[in-house]
């Protein structure tokens, strides 16, 4: 019970302190449409026979990535500007449980992202939203923007020794957007991608919803989503405390 | 000759002082590992939606990435400055201001060019493009047109940050706009009317496809005019820029604004 209330307050002061951010919000929603952008210009010229809506969900969720990726990166770099790195790792209660909340707020941010993805391209590319199984996609959403903010933590707690973790974090936007398949079908890629995308939680959040909409139960694809999700917060769980222990051992927390 | 003192080695000393991307853990992956995700991106969108050849994304995402560099750069040589509370140190020195903002603008542009190039060159290895033997010389030039023209929307840039807090915020816009309205990836003739005619009138534009006809092989009598229009319109917007300067460092300092951050 104790975890559920950390875990909730947690996301809630998290999703007040990034919604106050105009990096965190508007960039966050603006951001994507840009891209989205082109995509739609790209496939409605090309002679690409999928619908329009297969690379608008593929946008949408791009977006939920895009607000997670540099912001995860630089988590605790900005934990440390404001000073309060060394209070919460000082706090009783598990430092992973107050991270995480954080790294699924930041991915929360990406559903007005996605949002607007769909919105923009109702309105301005006229792309029907079409939803072929209703439940399984209100299921997707939250199950894809919870297992990328999984992968979020990962890279938070795998970058806390690098100063300039930011940019790591910015530089793995474009790897997963493509490897993730969010535009492009993996059949597309050499046969060694393939076991890489499958490792990336993305990549099933964006079958999932696709599946739903598109095709009808996705189901499976919602529950490897969550379980590859589960499988980077375990893993979170076991970096989190050798980083901190290693940090604690050679000083190195507070690197300013 | 204290004019040009400042351009260069206060152009040079603000570039090592202000540009954090100096730092390897962060200019590996920003400015030589992001182009080349950028640029496999589009190819492979381009190939999903059969559209393009994958040249046509090679060259366009390659010069469109040196917006990154020009505009991020130019914004952070006021909010750096900000950060480090010189700003106001910088802004009381009697030195004219004409070679002090754009003694910044010199490195900016050489960085933007050679992340370009790089972009280029290594995106050309991975995808396996061809580029005409005889257009190598005349795109580097092309390049180096495109990073000045793209610097000039990045001292427009700069000037906003005298008024304005979130720099990085405004860059990403830009970016973002310069990614739909170059012809990067989308033909220009296949934007609505509106956004073709906006695309005549930015950074990058001109540059791109002057790139790509001389990768095409054509001769580079054939793309002076495309090279004239991104000088011209970098010009414009360098001018621009500087004036907008002025005018913002006057206001913010009648609003008090100058250490807003």
């Amino acid at each position: 019970m104790r975890v559920a209330r950390v875990l909730a307050y947690g996301w809630f002061f998290r999703m007040k302190m990034l919604m106050r951010s105009s990096f965190n919000s508007w960039l966050g929603v603006l951001y994507p449409l840009f891209f989205a952008t082109v995509a739609f210009f790209m496939f409605k010229a090309g002679a690409d026979s999928k619908p329009l809506l297969y690379s608008s969900l593929g946008a949408a969720v791009m977006g939920v990535w895009s607000n997670t990726a540099t912001p995860a990166g630089s988590a605790l770099a900005q934990e440390r500007w404001h000073g309060t790195l060394e209070l919460e790792v000082a706090a009783p209660v598990n430092f992973a449980l107050i991270l995480l909340p954080l790294t699924i707020a930041m991915s929360t941010i990406g559903i007005y992202s996605m949002a607007a993805t769909l919105l923009w391209g109702w309105a301005v590319f006229g792309i029907p939203l079409q939803i072929t199984d209703p439940v399984a996609f209100v299921l997707a959403v939250p199950a894809t923007v919870a297992s990328i903010g999984a992968l979020g933590f990962v890279l938070a707690v795998a970058f806390v020794r690098f100063r300039q973790a930011w940019a790591l974090g910015n530089m793995l936007e474009y790897p997963v957007w493509l490897i993730s398949g969010f535009l492009v079908p993996l059949s597309l890629f050499p046969g060694w991608v393939r076991p890489i995308s499958w490792l990336l939680a993305p990549t099933w959040g964006i079958r999932a919803i696709r599946g739903a909409a598109l095709a009808g139960p996705s189901y499976g694809d919602i529950g490897m989503a969550l379980g590859v999700g589960a499988a980077y917060v375990v893993l979170g769980l076991l970096l989190v405390q050798r980083a901190l222990h290693a940090a604690r051992a050679k000083g190195t927390l507070s690197l300013t | 000759m204290k004019s040009v003192r400042v351009f260069f080695v206060g152009g040079l000393i603000s570039y090592r002082a202000l540009f954090s991307w100096l730092n390897p853990w962060v200019y590996v992956p920003s400015f030589l590992v992001m182009p080349i995700f950028q640029i496999l991106l589009f190819v492979y969108i381009g190939r999903s939606a059969k559209l393009q050849s994958d040249s046509f994304y090679v060259i366009g995402n390659a010069l469109q990435f040196a917006a990154i560099p020009c505009l991020f750069a130019m914004a952070n040589t006021i909010a750096g400055e900000r950060n480090q509370q010189t700003l106001g140190y910088i802004l009381i020195t009697p030195a004219r201001r004409l070679p002090l903002f754009l003694g910044r603008a010199l490195p900016v542009a050489t960085n933007g060019f050679f992340v370009a190039l790089f972009a280029l060159v290594a995106g050309s290895a991975i995808v396996g493009t061809h580029v005409a033997a005889s257009g190598y010389a005349p795109i580097v030039l092309v390049i180096a047109v495109s990073a000045f023209a793209c610097t000039g929307l990045g001292l427009i840039n700069a000037a906003i940050g005298l008024v304005a807090r979130e720099t990085a915020v405004l860059s990403n816009i830009l970016f973002g706009g310069l990614l739909v309205l170059s012809g990067a990836n989308v033909p220009v003739h296949d934007l609505p009317i509106v956004l073709r005619q906006v695309s005549e009138g930015v950074p990058l534009t001109h540059g791109i496809a002057a790139a790509r006809k001389l990768a095409s092989g054509s001769s580079v009598g054939s793309v002076l005019g495309l090279l004239g229009a991104e000088a011209l319109i970098g010009l414009a917007y360098a001018a621009l820029g500087y004036a907008l300067i002025r005018g913002t460092e006057t206001l913010s300092r009648r609003r008090a604004t100058l250490e807003r951050a």
